[in-house]
């Protein structure tokens, strides 16, 4: 894959000291669900995504609507590196050296109205090269959401890369969020659209089980889900069948930067 | 065929260690995907509940085929159905808790479907233990066939815990499978007690001799 420069981030927070997940694990078990539900689909059929050309349509709530092409926004900012931890909501977590640049870069460019409460993003759905489309598991396109002072916290980034390298199609490429202290699925793969709103985006797990997947998904070891203990994760790529669960943090280790953004908020009823 | 299938029992009871033989080794040999824990609890699982639902042919596909040695076959089938089951349990409470008993009691507490899991491993427990001659002579044959009759309840827990586990992601396509052939499987009983009971009908309730007509 071509490579994609960058330099390290100054942003508090981007580089956790613990080991990257080794390449193959990070490219070869995703959730992907346009792609199918098994982890190992993703790495097989994202290849047939066209991801040139690419553009995003930004509007909504915006002073000026915008369509970005992919060469746009890839020199929007400039390219940083970041290590994150990702927690996913089945219980299991990785770290990942991403490239990218602060979501808010993107933001300011667009400049949303002071209506705009929540952004909303809109993947791609595309009949032809996404069998997983024809599965109602979940509706499509896939909705996320994040409050605006969420998206515009320094940590929430705007990934094109990993591993030094452009986004491999099942890790979401052309461009995707990535929304460290929330479980994975909140982060959302291939974007196509990034609309600014008034309202709570109904986002797509939390219309399909609303009761277990919540519009905040914060990574919070005390709140059980009812198939995934969330208390402990398994670490993939560290120690095989025998490596303990490790503890789960709250904001996935994150708290430091990101738990003012919940002062007073009930997490448990917001979850 | 009845001979055959005497001679065929014991090898193919032997052949159903290999597939918890073949996922240790897959799981040892770091084979089994990124995630090797939930991948080799998962496969024993799905076996437990392959075995189960084996066992409860066999009594449908005597009677359609006529095959009587197939009889044979049922306590070795649900001696393994028990087996993978228990290693299923086992693989749970080793490999995703730790050994940690109470790590495990604050899941099952946490996770109902797990606790609906255990509770079907618990109630295979008496059925294995008399699954043997003088358990049967012991406790009379129509003592035992009520009792191993547990063996419906326990397919139906079985078959609630994996929806439940499945319906975190929705992912029931796999699941409506299995509910459709434990639905025929139930059901061929079901319709055989019936006409069962029909046959006895007419003799238990069937009109007293007409006086007026004597």
């Amino acid at each position: 894959r071509p490579p994609l420069a960058a330099r390290p981030s100054t942003v508090a927070g981007a580089h956790t000291p613990e080991a990257p997940t080794p390449y193959e694990l990070v490219t070869g078990y995703n959730n992907f669900y346009e792609f199918g539900t098994d982890k190992e689909d993703p790495a097989r059929l994202a290849h047939r995504m066209r991801l040139r050309p690419w553009t995003v349509q930004v509007d909504g709530l915006v002073a000026r609507p915008l369509t970005l092409d992919l060469d746009d926004l890839l020199k929007l900012a400039p390219m940083e590196e970041r290590v994150y931890r990702l927690r996913c909501v089945e219980g299991w977590s990785m770290v990942i050296p991403w490239i990218g640049y602060s979501l808010s870069a993107l933001i300011e460019h667009a400049r949303p109205l002071g209506s705009a409460k929540f952004v909303e993003f809109h993947t791609l759905a595309d009949r032809e090269t996404m069998p997983g489309l024809r599965s109602s598991v979940l509706l499509w396109p896939y909705v996320e959401g994040l409050r605006m002072d969420e998206a515009r916290h320094p940590l929430t980034l705007l990934a094109f890369g990993l591993y030094g390298e452009l986004l491999p199609p099942q890790n979401g490429a052309p461009l995707r969020v990535v929304v460290p202290w929330k479980y994975g699925f909140k982060s959302a793969k291939s974007i196509v659209r990034i609309r600014f709103v008034e309202r709570q985006p109904a986002t797509a797990w939390s219309v399909a089980a609303p009761h277990e997947y919540g519009f905040y998904a914060n990574v919070n070891p005390d709140v059980p889900h009812p198939r995934w203990s969330q208390a402990t994760e398994r670490r993939l790529g560290q120690g095989g069948l025998f490596a303990p669960r490790v503890k789960t943090q709250p904001f996935n280790g994150y708290a430091e930067q990101v738990a003012g953004l919940y002062a007073g908020m009930d997490l448990r009823r917001f979850y | 065929m009845d001979r055959w299938l005497r001679a065929a029992k014991p090898w193919a009871l032997l052949l159903l260690a290999a597939p918890a033989a073949w996922l240790w080794a897959l799981a040892l040999a770091d084979r089994l995907g990124a995630n090797p824990a939930e991948a080799l609890i998962r496969g024993l699982g799905l076996w437990a509940l392959r075995l189960l639902w084996l066992t409860l042919l066999v009594t449908p596909l005597r009677q359609l085929t006529g095959w009587q040695a197939l009889a044979g076959w049922r306590r070795g089938l649900g001696l393994w159905a028990f087996g993978y089951a228990l290693l299923h349990l086992l693989a749970y409470a080793w490999l995703d808790q730790g050994g940690d008993l109470a790590a495990i009691a604050r899941d099952v507490a946490q996770r109902p479907f797990i606790l609906v899991g255990a509770v079907a491993v618990l109630l295979l427990v008496p059925l294995a233990a008399t699954s043997f001659d003088a358990a049967i002579r012991r406790l009379g044959a129509r003592r035992w066939r009520a009792l191993h009759r547990l063996v419906y309840a326990v397919a139906l827990l079985a078959l609630l815990h994996w929806f439940w586990m499945r319906s975190g992601k929705r992912l029931w396509g796999e699941v409506a499978v299995y509910a459709a052939l434990l639905a025929l499987l139930l059901g061929w009983r079901l319709r055989a007690a019936v006409s069962r009971a029909r046959a006895r009908a007419p003799a238990a309730t069937g009109r007293p001799p007409s006086r007026a007509r004597g």
